[in-house]
């Protein structure tokens, strides 16, 4: 594309219905840690 | 245009590049000016109106011929990707998957914006037992259903000054890993200052991952993070993390500072880090009401500025092969959590759960000490079946103001910790949180782009001259 350029290949809208094993670490928010945020993770199955 | 589709997407302008992110997706996309200016009426079925509101600024040709791009992306559905409900992987029931040991109620050291009351946590210093401990690990294996991995972070206080329970629950985590197949990641955060060699050498030997906590700068450091005589603990923490790290190969680690309205330029704490050769950090802020050292939202326009200096420096010292590891700015926009992990988030409560030394439950180490959340303790289980249920659905579709929030896929609704502290109520976030949480998320997305751009480099459009 000229006026586009997607970096990624997202998965969200795949893993609705896959996934949920639960096996990925804990991610606590707040400050005290190391603010492990979801967003900040990797799946891991797919590791 | 139609507003439900244009909650869809978000786009923003960071580091020299316009990035628009399909929230339903994930999908993050690099555009040019023009595109940036068309999301701004775009939703994806009135390419006239679009027209009408653009052709004075641009071409019309070239107009309809970047609405053309649009819809590409709309077949592939990476562009106003259909609303995520709550699917069936997201069970009704979360299995504990980790705890966080309290390890000591106490500490040697007594920092200005301790939420532990320097450890005390509104009750009195004390240490955890040896019998609380196994207790707990019992727990965690018989709340963890199939799960394989789980989780121990021995906390405190500083939970150095109680290595007699840190060594016999992790002897008794190796034992029971044996006979029930379970595996333990077990990490200890600490302040340092009793990081001895018989510790450090302990700690290797036992493969305990480690959060270093020093605020970067030796002035930020000394001024916030005095030991209990009052006395300045910089010098002596970092030449025991130095030996420690250099001692672990430089892995299995993080450095981990919290920043304060006395330090807001704390990109110079974070390069303090860097230039003493830690390069696994985490820079954090300080969550305080009430208090001098406090993030206020009159505060936030110069904490955003500071974040646009931190990714500048971020990508600065990548691009000189100088590049550290900052846990923010850490994401892989490929292969993230799944959506049940998204809506899980955290955990407190339902999936993850604190230890007080004396036994007892909490949703996490933050909710210590308050007594409407005490759930029970490592002996009984949990006895308070309304407030993990609670706990489990105050996820980002629950709550009222993550629901329509572009960031909720990322932060997962952030710390409930900090909704109740500030609102009494875990289902309404803590709103300078918020704001730093977006800015951050800005940065992290931008460095990304950046980073997966650059891989990319001799295929990279005309437009994107963020990597000039």
């Amino acid at each position: 594309m000229k006026h586009i350029q997607t970096v990624n290949k997202p998965s969200l809208q795949a893993t609705k219905n896959a996934g949920g094993c639960g096996e990925c670490q804990a991610s606590c928010q707040s400050a005290c840690k190391t603010s492990c945020t979801v967003g900040n993770q990797v799946c891991e199955s797919k590791k | 245009m139609n507003i439900e589709m244009k909650k869809r997407t978000h786009r923003f302008v960071q580091s020299g590049m316009y990035i628009l992110l399909d929230i339903n997706s994930g999908a993050v996309h690099v555009v040019d000016k023009m595109i940036y200016d068309i999301m701004e009426y775009f939703d994806g079925s009135n390419d006239s109106e679009v027209i009408a509101a653009l052709k004075d600024s641009y071409i019309e040709q070239e107009l309809s011929e970047a609405i053309g791009e649009l819809h590409e992306l709309m077949e592939i559905n990476q562009l106003f990707a259909p609303d995520i409900s709550v699917p069936p992987t997201f069970k009704s029931k979360g299995l504990v998957k980790s705890l966080c040991f309290m390890t000591a109620h106490d500490c040697n050291m007594r920092c200005k914006y301790c939420f532990g009351d320097t450890g005390e946590y509104g009750g009195e210093r004390q240490l955890m037992s040896k019998e609380v401990g196994r207790a707990a690990v019992e727990f965690i294996i018989n709340n963890s259903g199939q799960r394989k991995h789980c989780e121990i972070d021995f906390f405190g206080g500083e939970p150095l000054i109680n290595m007699p329970l840190v060594k016999d629950v992790t002897e008794y985590v190796r034992k029971r890993e044996k006979e029930t197949g379970k595996i333990f990641k077990l990490t200890l955060t600490t302040n340092g200052l009793a990081l001895n060699d018989a510790n450090i050498k302990w700690l290797n030997d036992n493969n305990i991952s480690l959060v270093l906590s020093t605020d970067g700068r030796k002035e930020t450091h000394d001024n916030m993070r005095p030991d209990a005589g009052g006395n300045p603990t910089y010098d002596r923490i970092m030449a025991n993390f130095r030996k420690c790290v250099d001692s672990r190969n430089g892995e299995n680690y993080y450095m981990r500072g919290t920043y304060t309205a006395d330090n807001l330029d704390f990109t110079k704490d974070v390069e303090a880090m860097a230039d003493a050769g830690f390069d696994i950090l985490s820079m954090e802020p300080v969550v305080l009401k009430d208090s001098p050292y406090a993030l206020t939202e009159d505060k936030l326009p110069e904490i955003f500025a500071e974040y646009d200096r931190l990714t500048d420096f971020y990508m600065k010292r990548h691009r000189e092969g100088k590049g550290f590891f900052f846990f923010h700015f850490n994401m892989d926009l490929s292969n993230g959590p799944c959506v049940a992990k998204r809506l899980a988030g955290c955990g407190a409560g339902h999936e993850y759960y604190a230890v007080a030394a004396n036994g007892d439950l909490y949703p996490c180490h933050q909710f210590v000490g308050r007594d409407r959340y005490k759930l029970g303790d490592v002996f009984k289980g949990v006895e308070n079946e309304e407030l993990p249920q609670y706990f489990r659905e105050s996820h980002v579709l629950n709550k009222e103001k993550c629901r329509d929030c572009w960031a909720k896929f990322f932060c997962s609704g952030g710390c409930h910790a900090n909704a109740d502290l500030f609102n009494n109520d875990i289902r309404i976030p803590y709103d300078v949180g918020c704001e730093i949480q977006k800015k951050r998320l800005e940065c992290a997305l931008a460095v990304q782009a950046a980073l997966n751009l650059e891989q990319a480099e001799h295929k990279a459009p005309d437009f994107i001259s963020c990597l000039e």
